[in-house]
């Protein structure tokens, strides 16, 4: 499988990462050599053998289903970039 | 007596719990070494004042009769832990100027321990790097130089490289690291000090920016294996906060240092005998299967077939995950956001600046190997191969109690080095992702000088939470090493 330049531009917008146009051709050229070389992991066997999920068996913990935090809208509210009346502002999305 | 800051925290320890001297004095001791290896660049953000304070409250709680296990003693943190009302960047530019409302569970239990924090550590982005040669906020600089060759600088490895070389200047009694797929141990191996990963879910990963949610783990970074136990015995812990934390309790890892390693088997992977290694590396391993065998252990030849597919595996799975992670550092809520004519346009503008190289890079591969139509080539694949590498290791424990490989393929590199190629430079973790790759707990511990005058480090990796056999036999090597040897860069001169 081989990336191009519009396969990298489509995948940049799916990450939401601005990227741009002259440097398509050299992300896709390092984006291929990375992908090239994970290739050989076709070679493994896999055939039957269920996906890693854990490394050791234990019973999963649970909580009691209460609430335990919360009413911080000031401290939520303060590293943001832009905030008014208790909400996140950002640019309009309706017309 | 000697210096404050060549102490280690063992020794600052006793001689606070003595008298000898109070945190304060210790604390500002550590204050000025930190001033006089500010060009290495170790850190991000220094915090003497709040250093000043907590050593003052360390005295006073000392007073009463009170303070945990680390009172008064001061250490580093990585810029990756959440620390409350102390900036936390994770080395990146996207989340400068960020102030965490919240405190990490690892450094909260280090502080109820009585620590004391002298400032927050530089790192890869996101913990994505092996130099620290993609942080945002520069370069660190390896205390450690080659002999003769003062002008070229080294890198610390990564991506705890500030946590590592902070250590090894003697600007810090210890310091916190993570490690995803090495970035405790590569670091500690070229910095020529000791690096301790635990058992995934060992130590909790609450408020610890995430970079590959399956793999991330803290962990210690000290100057003697005895150092690294004390840490981690204060560091890990089950936290309801995590749920991939497992209640387990934790043993005295101090007290398996002395038991030695008579009797234990230790594994050498025939498969870890990498093409090209160089002679030196190779040399250190069969010194190190010398030393064990000295000390009573039994050698056992063992083969671990996967080996060679953990890297590749790891570069899809660490990749996919950090895709999903990074996700979250859209501009709307905290940390940098650049403006756009629409949300969309906002989030990619700010993703697009707030992200260097290496970061977007791996996003962008994480998110090709998770999009529709290739997620059963790359990542389910990926996903079985790690079950092989498990399973390798599964076998291998009937045979052995602990397994012995180098830290790294090679010393310390310099500055700018590997930059221009992305597989030589993920190939510094071949030795340390299969561990990773596998939840192990392993320890590098610096066991040599390569020709040119630079550590390197030996490699113990144990079963899943038996990290007391991995301290235990990463002591026998400290032992029969004797690793005197100090970097020409550190406080207080060599």
């Amino acid at each position: 499988m081989s990336l191009d330049k519009d396969t990298v531009r489509r995948i940049a917008t799916l990450a939401r990462i601005r990227v741009d146009e002259d440097a398509l051709e050299p992300l896709a050229g390092e984006l291929n050599n990375i992908l090239g070389w994970v290739e050989q992991l076709n070679e493994v066997d896999t055939e039957g053998v269920p996906l890693m999920t854990s490394f050791v068996e234990t019973e999963p913990f649970k909580r009691s289903d209460t609430v335990d935090d919360g009413g911080k809208a000031e401290q939520v509210l303060a590293n943001a970039p832009e905030e008014a009346e208790q909400f996140f502002v950002v640019p309009k999305v309706v017309e | 007596m000697a210096a404050l800051t060549d102490l280690t925290l063992a020794q600052a320890r006793d001689g606070l719990a003595a008298g000898e001297f109070t945190s304060v004095e210790l604390t500002e001791a550590h204050i000025a070494a930190t001033e006089a290896v500010r060009d290495l660049n170790c850190y991000i953000l220094e915090t003497p004042e709040a250093a000043r304070e907590m050593a003052q409250a360390a005295d006073d709680r000392r007073v009463r009769g009170e303070g945990g296990s680390l009172n008064g003693l001061p250490i580093a943190i990585k810029d990756l832990f959440c620390t409350t009302g102390v900036q936390a960047t994770a080395g990146s530019h996207i989340l400068e100027g960020f102030v965490p409302p919240y405190e990490s569970t690892v450094t909260r239990q280090l502080w109820d321990a009585g620590a004391v924090m002298l400032g927050k550590t530089n790192l890869d982005e996101f913990a994505m790097g092996s130099s620290n040669m993609t942080s945002y906020f520069g370069p660190v600089m390896n205390p450690w130089q080659r002999a003769g060759d003062a002008a070229a600088k080294l890198v610390p490895g990564g991506s705890s490289g500030g946590s590592a070389a902070i250590v090894a200047a003697r600007g810090a009694l210890a310091s916190t690291g993570t490690d995803t797929g090495g970035s405790i141990r590569q670091p500690g191996s070229f910095c020529g000090i000791v690096g301790m990963k635990p058992t995934y879910g060992r130590c909790s990963r609450w408020g610890i920016i995430a970079f590959a949610s399956s793999l991330d783990q803290a962990g210690p970074l000290t100057r003697t294996v005895e150092d690294a136990a004390i840490m981690l015995g204060v560091m890990a812990g089950h936290d309801p906060k995590d749920s991939t934390s497992v209640n387990v309790p934790v043993p005295d890892y101090e007290a398996a240092l002395g038991t030695g390693v008579k009797g234990l088997r230790i594994g050498v992977p025939k498969e870890c005998r990498l093409e090209g290694t160089p002679a030196e590396i190779e040399a250190l391993w069969q010194q190190g299967i010398e030393w064990l065998k000295a000390a009573g252990a039994e050698i056992v030849d063992i083969s671990l077939p996967h080996t060679k597919y953990a890297l590749p595996a790891y570069y899809i799975v660490a990749p996919a995950e950090a895709s999903s992670n990074l996700a979250r550092y859209d501009g709307v809520r905290y940390g940098l956001r650049v403006d756009g004519d629409s949300p969309q346009e906002m989030y990619e503008n700010t993703r697009g600046e707030g992200f260097g190289a290496e970061v977007k890079r791996r996003v962008l591969i994480g998110t090709y190997v998770l999009s529709a139509g290739y997620y059963d080539a790359y990542y389910l694949q990926a996903q079985k191969v790690r079950t092989r590498i498990g399973q390798d290791f599964h076998e291998a424990w009937e045979k052995v109690d602990a397994i012995l490989t180098p830290t790294t393929p090679s010393a310390a590199f310099a500055q700018g080095e590997k930059m221009d190629d992305p597989i030589a430079m993920y190939l510094n973790d071949v030795l340390t992702v299969p561990a990773s790759m596998a939840g192990l707990p392993a320890i590098s511990v610096p066991a040599g000088l390569s020709g040119d005058g630079l550590p390197l480090g030996l490699h113990v990796i144990g079963r899943p939470f038996d990290e007391s056999t991995v301290f235990k036999v990463g002591h026998a090597i400290e032992e029969a090493a004797n690793f005197t040897a100090t970097p020409q860069l550190m406080a207080g001169g060599r």
